[in-house]
This record gives C-alpha cells, sequence and structure tokens, in this order.
C-alpha cells in the first residue's frame, strides 16, 4: 500500500510540474517561426514518444531477465511498463494528428515515425491482450515475455524499414550526432518536459506495479490460499 | 545432443505432422479454398477499369498469403490438444529445439503448399505474367515466408491455449508479419513489371536478415512457451 500511495504522489507531482511546463512553453518560450503555435505541441509530443519506446526496450529486458531469473518482480514491472507505454504511443499518435493538420495539411501520413509509434501501440495492445488471454500466472508471466521479447527485437526492423521509405516527418533536431540546433530557451523548455515525463512514466509505473501486486494477493486469498506455483 | 538426432527428430515431429495432413487433408483443402475465395473477393471488389491489374497483383498476393498463413499457423499445436498429445511430445526424448524445427517444417510445407496453389491462381485470374519471373518470385515468397511463419509457429504454441486463440493469434502475429510482408511486396512490385533483380537485392537483404534473427530468437524462446 505504501508503494501506490508513492506513485500516487510522483504521479501527483509529476502532472503538476507538466502545468508548470506548459506555462513555460506558452508564455515564456518563443514561438517558432515557421511552425507558430503549433509547435508547442512538441513539447508533448516528443517526450512521450522518448518513453513511449523505452518502454518497450524496458518491458523486453525484464522479460529477458524474466525467464532467467523466474522473479515474479520483474513480470510486474514488464506488465506496468506496457501498460504506460500504451498511454504513451497513445498521446504520441493523439498529438502527432493534432500538429500534422495545421503542419502537413493532413491528419495522418504512412510516415516513418507515426508508423512506427503506431506499431508499437499495436505491440503494446498485443502484448496486454495475450496476458488477458492466460489466467494461470506463471504461465502467463512466460508467454507475456516471449512476447515482450520478440517485440523488443521487432522494433529495431520497423525502425529501420520505415526509414527506407521517405519521411515528411521533422528529422530529430535534438537527439542528433551534432550539437542540438535548437535556441537555449525552448531546449530548457524541452528537457524540463522530458524530465517530467519520466516522473510521469516512473509515477505510472509505480502505481501500476502496486495495483497487480494487490491484485495478485487478492488472487490468492480468492484461491483459498492454494496459488498456483511457478509450472 | 549431437547434431544428426537433431535433424532426425526434427524430421520425425514435422513427418509427423505432415502424415496427419496428408491422411485427412480437410485443412489444406479448406486452405486452398479459402485461397481462392481471397482471390475471388479480389476480383470482384476492384474495378478493372481504374487499376491496372498488374499494379494491384502484389498486393493481392501479399494480402492473400498473409491471411492464409494467420489461418494455417493455428493448425500446427491445434493437433496436439487432443488428448494431451503436446504432453507426449514433450515427454520424448527429444529437445524443445528439434520439436519447434519440426513444427516449423511442417506448418512451411503447408503454407508452402497453400501459396503454390495461390500463385498460379492469382497468375490466372489476374492475368499477370508470373512465370518468366517463377524463381526470383519463388524466393522472394520463400524468404517471406519462413519470417512469418517462424514468428507465427512460436506465437500458436502459446495463444493455442488462450480462450481466444485464433483470433488472438491474428492479432499478435499480424503487426510481425508486417515488415516482411512490406518488403516482399515492394520486392514482388519491380519483380512483375519486369525490373532486374538488382533492383530488389535489398529487399532480399532485409527478409533474409529478419529470417535469421527470428528463427533464432524464436528457437531460445521456444521452450518458455511449453510447460516445464
Amino acid at each position: 500500500m505504501r508503494m501506490l500511495r508513492a506513485g500516487r504522489w510522483i504521479t501527483g507531482v509529476a502532472l503538476l510540474l507538466l502545468a508548470g511546463v506548459y506555462v513555460r512553453a506558452l508564455m515564456y518560450t518563443p514561438i517558432e517561426r515557421m511552425q507558430g503555435a503549433a509547435q508547442k505541441i512538441f513539447y508533448v509530443h516528443v517526450p512521450a514518444a522518448i518513453w513511449a519506446e523505452t518502454a518497450m526496450i524496458l518491458v523486453g529486458l525484464a522479460s529477458v531477465f524474466y525467464l532467467f531469473l523466474k522473479d515474479p518482480r520483474l513480470d510486474r514491472f514488464a506488465a506496468a511498463s506496457a501498460e504506460v507505454g500504451t498511454v504513451f504511443a497513445g498521446v504520441v499518435l493523439t498529438t502527432g494528428p493534432i500538429w500534422g493538420k495545421p503542419i502537413w495539411g493532413t491528419w495522418w501520413s504512412w510516415d516513418a515515425r507515426l508508423t512506427l509509434t503506431l506499431f508499437l501501440f499495436l505491440l503494446y495492445v498485443g502484448y496486454l491482450l495475450l496476458r488477458s488471454a492466460v489466467s494461470d500466472p506463471a504461465e502467463r508471466a512466460r508467454f507475456a515475455a516471449v512476447l515482450g521479447i520478440c517485440g523488443m527485437v521487432l522494433v529495431p526492423f520497423i525502425h529501420f524499414s520505415v526509414y527506407m521509405f521517405r519521411t515528411l516527418h521533422p528529422m530529430p533536431i535534438v537527439l542528433k550526432p551534432s550539437t542540438p540546433s535548437l535556441p537555449p530557451t525552448m531546449l530548457a523548455t524541452w528537457l524540463m518536459s522530458v524530465g517530467v515525463f519520466t516522473l510521469l512514466y516512473v509515477g505510472f509505473v509505480v502505481q501500476r506495479y502496486a495495483l497487480s501486486y494487490l491484485r495478485e494477493q487478492l488472487e490468492l486469498v480468492g484461491d483459498g490460499g492454494s496459488g498456483k506455483g511457478e509450472g | 545432443m549431437r547434431l544428426p538426432d537433431v535433424v532426425r527428430h526434427t524430421w520425425a515431429v514435422a513427418s509427423k505432422d505432415l502424415v496427419i495432413e496428408f491422411r485427412s487433408r480437410t485443412a489444406i483443402i479448406s486452405a486452398a479454398m479459402f485461397v481462392i475465395l481471397v482471390l475471388l473477393v479480389f476480383t470482384f471488389a476492384r474495378d478493372p477499369t481504374a487499376v491496372a491489374a498488374v499494379d494491384l497483383a502484389p498486393s493481392i498476393l501479399w494480402v492473400t498469403l498473409t491471411f492464409a498463413a494467420v489461418l494455417a499457423l493455428n493448425r500446427a499445436f491445434q493437433l496436439e490438444l487432443e488428448n494431451q498429445a503436446l504432453d507426449g511430445l514433450l515427454l520424448a526424448p527429444i529437445g524443445r529445439g528439434s520439436i519447434y524445427l519440426g513444427k516449423l517444417i511442417a506448418n512451411l510445407v503447408f503454407v508452402g503448399t497453400v501459396e503454390l496453389i495461390g500463385v498460379p491462381l492469382l497468375a490466372l485470374f489476374f492475368n499477370v505474367a508470373v512465370w518468366p519471373y517463377a524463381a526470383p518470385l519463388a524466393l522472394v515468397i520463400v524468404l517471406a515466408t519462413i519470417g512469418f511463419v517462424s514468428v507465427g509457429t512460436l506465437f500458436s504454441a502459446m495463444t493455442v491455449r488462450t480462450r481466444v486463440s485464433e483470433l488472438l493469434l491474428a492479432v499478435l502475429v499480424l503487426p510481425f508479419m508486417i515488415p516482411p510482408l512490406m518488403w516482399a511486396a515492394r520486392a514482388t512490385g519491380p519483380l512483375l513489371a519486369g525490373r532486374p533483380l538488382s533492383d530488389i537485392i535489398g529487399w532480399l537483404k532485409m527478409l533474409a536478415a529478419y529470417d535469421i534473427v527470428f528463427v533464432g530468437l524464436a528457437l531460445l524462446l521456444f521452450p518458455a512457451t511449453v510447460n516445464e
């Protein structure tokens, strides 16, 4: 229970900070010359995208370690990370078209990064569906780990193949080999936003982790304490 | 375990599945019928005056093959559900890797047979010249099929024991089929339009890389999908 409360606190603080970052982004950060106000969405879009992808990698890594160590905590973490990743991928898929309509003139384009995020979203939903379709906890954890690892391996393939197509998407302007080509105030706002999203990720994951732990306890009690062991 | 043993065991598992298939023939005939019907659906759903058949052919080919493969993949482990045959298979003194490879080979033969029926029919129905490009087209199809059957065989071992196995397998495996499908369709287009093989070599390399990675990964992960 203490963990659940901690997760709620972290999330609460992160949401407050998010509001703060947005005040800064709207009021104190210069408006981009070409894109105008639409560019402001970038402070949500890009950090969410970074965490949507990172969450998948973390799911995959937790899955690899789960198959070796069979530690239920790793499985719980993978599930929590996948749930949060789904939400962040959803945020990217919603904010992307909102930005795309005024800038590209179309809500959706089969652009490399958009496609990649859509794939991530589908992988996450598949992962959560598989989890919900298996009732035995040990079996569920093993199956989910297998899918999680495959998902992690698939991501670079999609990455590579979507970049072979022409892209409309702005190229990375912060995370690139040369120095970021962003005015310092924008960069500062953006970095704050990344920090806030990191905190949000942690807060959400801690909450979901604590909840799935509680749910497992409940299942054990429901079975009359005859919980099934590792298969 | 020595290599000849692995080969022998793999073949034992694969031939067992193929014999079952050959004796009943229900699944293969259903799959072939399904391919024919999908091709018919495309015939009647397209506007022949709007798009030339040769432009549409790669899409039709790959959509048909994808759906046929998804349907066929359920079969491999469904066979083992009756009379707890899977437990018997797992108790046999053979490696888990041999079971996976055997199932993979049986699935490849099954899906390959369906493709052997589908491709000539595509050529017939849509009046596409396939014969001059038969060898490179076969290579593209083989590479793509290994890619999606390897992942599909692994996943079907898991989904077969869930409540909504057929639908869940399709939902899980399609995101994994789309990259090889995309490359294969990109390679098929130029091929059928008579472009030289050097134009599509990049796609072939991608397909080969995908096959190697996912067959290897599935071999490693398969033991985790069956009960120990």
